[in-house]
């Protein structure tokens, strides 16, 4: 629903770096998204084609490497991931989780020409 | 050649949401982010906090909508100061609206500001507003199973308002059983049962925002 904004916030962020760094063209966009985010990657791409448009990032391959959503139990200190619909330690059974990941929403690096 | 980033997609909202925060601290206001599907019941709620804590400490509210000025019209009439802001479309509020909407709005007169967002449970919970608190409602006739499916909005909230409670004899919500989901994922959030309609529950909630609030003297 917001990968609009969402996209034209990553644009933004791209094309500050890519002119930061000289490019005159970026080749490739390396994300990093958490699954418990929502965040869809096809919609960021439908988006992006028409934001990027007859700029440096138009045509720019998307690279979205998705985080699972774990947690650590903070009773046996295992880590597990957590379940869509049962949030117990698997090992222990504890309802005491700590989130370690899944809330990720970054751009780890952009590939430039 | 590939260049290094590491910046969090949302790092320009979240600058505009640190220049809010300075200018509300600036201000002495403390402000809550109050968020919810459609029809939780977020306007109620806002009207029950004033009318309970109208003589107590100076409220404020900004209203999130994607159209239409109902809600700043209703919570107008308390006489609190409102500003609505219509998003045409967006449906989340963000940083930068939250700061256009601070050019009209009499800062210097509340302690605490209310923020409605829009009436959603997916996107509110990625922007930053600047504020001081989360705040989410669910009401009973959602069903207890909605922390499952919107983790990312009960994870990240500071109070969950169950509103609604007068009708847990009709409906499918078991209140203890939701209170383990959210324990389970999020330690830090308080849980207050309440009914807007009957009044129950409403002190603990009012009671509560203002000792958190409590900071804030002008």
């Amino acid at each position: 629903m917001h990968e609009l904004s969402i996209t034209q916030s990553l644009f933004d962020l791209v094309i500050e770096q890519a002119k930061k760094a000289g490019a005159k063209k970026v080749s490739a966009i390396n994300l990093v998204i958490g699954e418990m985010t929502g965040v869809v990657g096809d919609s960021i791409s439908f988006y992006m084609d028409f934001i990027a448009k007859n700029t440096s990032v138009a045509g720019a391959k998307l690279n979205i490497k998705t985080v699972e959503t774990r947690v650590k139990c903070r009773d046996c200190r295992q880590e597990s991931r957590l379940h869509e619909f049962d949030w117990t330690c698997p090992h222990c059974g504890s309802g005491n989780l700590e989130l370690i990941s899944g809330k990720e929403l970054f751009v780890e690096s952009i590939e430039v020409d | 050649m590939e260049i290094k980033v590491l910046k969090n997609i949302l790092s320009a909202n979240d600058l505009i949401a640190d220049n809010n925060r300075r200018l509300f601290e600036g201000n002495k206001v403390f402000t809550v982010n109050i968020m919810a599907s459609p029809g939780a019941g977020k306007t109620s709620l806002i009207l029950e906090t004033i009318k309970r804590l109208n003589d107590k400490i100076r409220i404020g509210v900004i209203e999130g909508d994607i159209a239409s000025s109902i809600d700043a019209i209703t919570v107008g009439k308390t006489g609190a100061p409102v500003v609505q802001i219509n998003t045409g479309g967006e449906c989340h509020l963000d940083a930068s609206m939250i700061s256009n909407a601070l050019d009209s709005f009499p800062l210097q007169k509340v302690q605490l500001l209310l923020i409605e967002n829009v009436g959603n449970l997916v996107c509110p919970a990625e922007f930053a507003l600047g504020e001081n608190l989360k705040v989410m409602i669910t009401h009973t006739p959602e069903g207890d199973d909605k922390p499952y499916k919107y983790p990312l909005m009960f994870q990240s909230v500071d109070a969950i308002v169950v509103n609604k409670i007068d009708l847990l004899p009709y409906v499918k919500f078991d209140l203890a059983a939701f209170s383990t989901a959210i324990k389970a994922i999020n330690r830090r959030a308080v849980i207050f049962p309440v009914s807007c309609t009957t009044g129950e529950g409403i002190a603990k909630w009012t009671n509560w925002l203002l000792r958190k609030s409590g900071r804030v003297q002008k």
